[in-house]
């Protein structure tokens, strides 16, 4: 069977018992959207929050990264379906892309929840013309999460400590992320005073980012597991 | 469906596991220390012996899971050496764990595994009804299940992804004198219907009622074999 078949029937797989288990829902966005208020508490003065808002947008997104990618290793290592998948020869590479593609998804729909808090609680705007810039953000950014939260939460799942080593091994990581990021979205916004055509350099960062993490991460993917 | 392999290639006179002076390293300590081996299609082998003594790993090497560092093997025909991932795909390993996801339903997790083999609805439905799994079991998450029946939900996955040969470790572990029953009899069913099956258990009185054979492993080493 193709790898791109076994792919979707990982990340069907994993959607599927999110939306058994609904965490995204009761946990992670209520954990995000926590974040975001008490960012709002310590930055109370309204020009700083409007002036840090991308950032916090995407530190919140950070956060709660971790948070997804402990919970979608931690259902293949519950009854040991990881080793399952890997004992059946199911393609690592595949497993790798479903397992980034359902997280992808989700992350997606915590990333726009994040950005309509941030445009109620630090009174952003999304000017018109910054919502391709905007968009496109979002999607190289959240592929770049992916492929970096799942190689690393696959790491991670065969070590004791996991959760305390998944956010050392992932955030300095997907720190180009943060800072492009940032800056894109400031651009779209128009955070102070940045304009549209500042932002495109930062997405094609992203973009890179993005298709070397995944391309590396599903060649590495088996191996690391595998030991 | 019959609980046979669908999809078996190996023709009925060579043997399904065929290991000569194997070698197996588990970090630096070899754990399998020149095992012969020869098992037909259709037997229940017992692997009986103390803690430590190599049966974990001798089933993991069958299953192409660890690599063959010095001597021969053939599994299913295929080369130990050179065709591990063939090798791995033809073969089901139930260790401990049952591989299954807790927040998915017996029907999904069945599926998910028949669907890595393009299964049909059909096979899928028949695997759970010849390991009584379905019905009013179909649509419970797994979680909520008895230890009896999640085994049955893993051996089900077995069947519908056609594995040709059952390596089995410790399978009557945390069963209920019914469970074990119902084990043991889906288990001389898969092997009447020309399964091969190989396990590894300390309850030797009830796993040896079920075997067709016993060999010891002791010290890395396979001796004797008794009928």
């Amino acid at each position: 069977m193709s790898t791109w078949r076994i792919a979707r029937l990982v990340a069907v797989k994993d959607l599927r018992i999110e939306a058994h288990s609904r965490v995204l829902i009761n946990q992670v966005l209520p954990f995000a959207g926590v974040t975001m208020v008490i960012f709002a508490f310590a930055l109370d003065a309204d020009s700083v929050l409007e002036r840090v808002a991308p950032g916090l947008v995407w530190l919140a997104t950070m956060f709660s990264l971790l948070v997804l990618v402990q919970r979608s290793f931690a259902v293949e290592t519950d009854d040991g379906a990881l080793d399952a998948m890997r004992v059946a020869g199911l393609d690592p590479k595949a497993i790798y892309l479903g397992k980034a593609a359902a997280l992808s998804v989700e992350l997606l729909i915590l990333e726009v929840v994040l950005l309509l808090t941030a445009v109620i609680l630090y009174r952003q705007t999304i000017p018109l013309d910054g919502v391709v810039l905007l968009v496109l953000t979002l999607l190289t950014a959240t592929c770049g999460l992916a492929a970096v939260g799942t190689l690393y939460g696959g790491l991670a799942s065969g070590f004791k400590g996991r959760e305390t080593l998944l956010p050392l091994l992932t955030l300095p990581a997907v720190a180009p992320v943060l800072i492009g990021a940032t800056r894109a979205v400031e651009s779209a916004l128009g955070t102070a005073g940045a304009v549209v055509s500042d932002g495109w350099p930062w997405v094609g960062l992203l973009a890179v980012f993005a298709v070397a993490f995944g391309v590396g991460g599903s060649l590495a993917f088996g191996p690391l597991i595998d030991e | 469906m019959d609980l046979e392999p669908s999809n078996s290639d190996i023709e009925d006179h060579k043997p399904v596991v065929a290991l000569h002076d194997a070698v197996a390293v588990l970090g630096q300590f070899p754990a399998l220390a020149g095992a012969s081996l020869t098992v037909r299609r259709g037997e229940i082998v017992l692997l009986r012996g103390p803690n430590g003594a190599g049966k974990t790993t001798l089933l993991r090497l069958c299953a192409g899971l660890l690599p063959l560092v010095r001597g021969t093997g053939q599994i299913l025909g295929l080369d130990l050496t050179t065709q591990r991932e063939s090798v791995r795909r033809n073969v089901g390993l139930l260790g401990h764990q049952n591989g299954l996801y807790f927040d998915l339903t017996v029907g999904e997790n069945v599926r998910f595994w028949g669907a890595t083999v393009g299964a049909t609805e059909a096979e899928i439905a028949t695997a759970m009804e010849r390991l009584g799994v379905a019905d009013r079991l179909v649509d419970l998450p797994v979680r909520q299940l008895s230890a009896g029946q999640k085994r049955r939900t893993a051996l089900a996955c077995l069947v519908v992804r056609r594995a040709q040969l059952w390596l089995l470790d410790e399978p009557h572990a945390g069963l209920d004198a019914s469970a074990r029953d119902e084990l043991d009899a889906t288990l001389r069913e898969a092997a009447g219907s020309g399964a091969t099956i190989i396990v590894a258990s300390h309850e030797l009185e009830r796993a040896g009622a079920l075997s067709t054979r016993a060999v010891d492993v002791v010290a890395g080493q396979i001796y004797g074999e008794q009928s």
